[in-house]
């Protein structure tokens, strides 16, 4: 049994937004723990455009998405959040009263927080892998169909093939071959977008005879009662080929959906999340909505109105965890008590 | 302007005016057009506009870059005629150019 994690606010999502949130918690004494089904934090920026140009920054004419985390993560540093990477929010259960809220949150990991508010600042949603457009592919899902390696162990002896051109693909090739029985990787075209350390290594394995590299796509699955034993597959020129496995790794990317999020008994609308726009609150007291998975008159997807909505909702958070405090506005440029907090004064 | 019709997986299309020098993914978006979702806004970093371009326009609307390759190998059931909406700049060329939308874009 774990131990419950008792915390003033649970952030859902550990983007721009979610993280500029931990710093307008923190100047009014609200410590947060945050939860990211990636495995880094940065959220979108992180994870699609590390190197991109954002040009819509007040006050950076240029910061790349990477950048911009980099800059909020030392931001944040005085306030240091606990970050819960790799797991998703599941199961959510309200154990409190619209005056005082409280919610029970438990994750994919079975990590389980008690928290006096939610800020959710989950983006486009959780990020989830893509899965290719093989009919019936669900059906091998248990045994033998998998979209990210948990452990090595589960591969040892088995034919494996693995699916896609990018450094997933190359890394979990280069790491199952000694594992696995035999492993082939196949690709739509033989370019691959991946580190170019990883092909030559894979290509050195494929002229020693250590693994097969295919190219075409996958079309059809054939196995009985789940297990699969042979991926039909067909080449750029029409040609077909099979491939005998009894595991699968198909590495196309990640999407973003909303999860389990959509069974929090919230008010939805098309995928977002209706909140007010005086304290981001959604229609249950004590949860929150900031950012892109909002919805209200006027919204624009911008990681600025993330920033300002999360200063709005930080007040009212205030509110419930600190119900008796006498709320005056301050300034981090002339409040020292702000400034201690920052730990500059 | 150009004219750019999309024609969804059951088979209804959709024609749209589009800006030259915008992209065709944006004129998808503006006109509400389904079946393009671009999650990522254009930045060529998640594949979920892609199309198949209709085969007369192929050599009109050119190759993919590198890069779009690179992106195009995280879109669903890729084909040859397969580019990126996002990567397709509209020009006076590119009036009537019709491309088709995929079952589904992820």
């Amino acid at each position: 049994m774990t131990e419950t994690i008792k915390t003033d606010c649970l952030i859902i999502g550990a983007g721009p937004v979610g993280l500029f949130a931990v710093f307008e918690l923190g100047l009014l004494d609200i410590r947060a723990h945050v939860v990211d089904i990636l495995d880094k934090i940065g959220g979108q920026c992180a994870e699609l455009y590390p190197e991109k140009p954002i040009y819509d920054i007040p006050g950076f004419p240029t910061v790349t998405g990477q950048g911009l985390i980099d800059n909020l993560m030392k931001q944040i540093e005085p306030f240091g959040p606990t970050f819960h990477l790799n797991e998703m929010v599941a199961e959510m259960q309200s154990l409190g009263t619209p005056t005082a809220p409280l919610f029970r949150v438990k994750t994919n990991a079975d990590t389980i927080f008690e928290a006096k508010t939610i800020l959710i600042a989950a983006g486009g949603g959780s990020f989830q892998p893509k899965k290719p457009p093989i009919p019936e592919i669900e059906t091998y899902e248990r045994e033998s169909v998998y979209y990210a390696v948990r452990k090595i162990e589960t591969f040892r002896g088995r034919s494996v093939l693995i699916v896609g051109g990018g450094d997933s693909a190359l890394d979990w090739t280069l790491n199952l071959a000694p594992v696995a029985k035999r492993v082939t990787l196949m690709h739509r075209r033989d370019d691959f977008r991946a580190a170019p350390h990883s092909v030559e290594q894979m290509r050195a394995l494929v002229r020693d005879g250590a693994m097969d590299l295919r190219i075409g796509q996958a079309t059809k699955l054939e196995g009985q009662n789940g297990r699969l034993e042979k991926v039909l597959c067909r080449d750029n020129d029409g040609g077909e080929f099979a491939v005998e496995c009894d595991a699968m790794l198909p590495f196309f990317g990640l999407t973003m959906k909303l999860g389990p999020i959509a069974d929090w008994g919230l008010s939805l609308h098309e995928n977002l999340i209706p909140a007010d726009t005086e304290k981001f609150e959604t229609s249950v007291p004590g949860i929150f909505a900031i950012g892109d998975i909002n919805t209200y008159p006027g919204k624009l997807k911008l990681i600025l109105s993330g920033f300002h909505e999360g200063a709005l909702a930080a007040q009212k958070v205030q509110r419930y965890v600190y119900p008796d405090r006498r709320v005056t506005f301050q300034y981090t440029t002339s409040s020292t008590s702000l400034q201690k907090k920052l730990g500059v004064a | 302007m150009a004219k750019i019709q999309f024609i969804d997986f059951g088979g209804t299309a959709r024609t749209v005016e589009a800006e030259p020098g915008s992209t065709v993914m944006e004129a998808a978006i503006k006109n509400g057009v389904p079946g393009i979702e671009a999650e990522c806004g254009g930045a060529c970093a998640c594949a979920t506009c892609h199309v198949y371009i209709e085969p007369d326009w192929q050599e009109k609307v050119g190759a993919p870059s590198s890069m779009e390759e690179d992106m195009l190998d995280f879109a669903y059931d890729v084909r040859p005629n397969s580019r990126l909406a996002c990567q397709i700049t509209v020009n006076t060329d590119l009036d009537g150019l019709t491309v088709r939308t995929p079952e589904k874009q992820a």
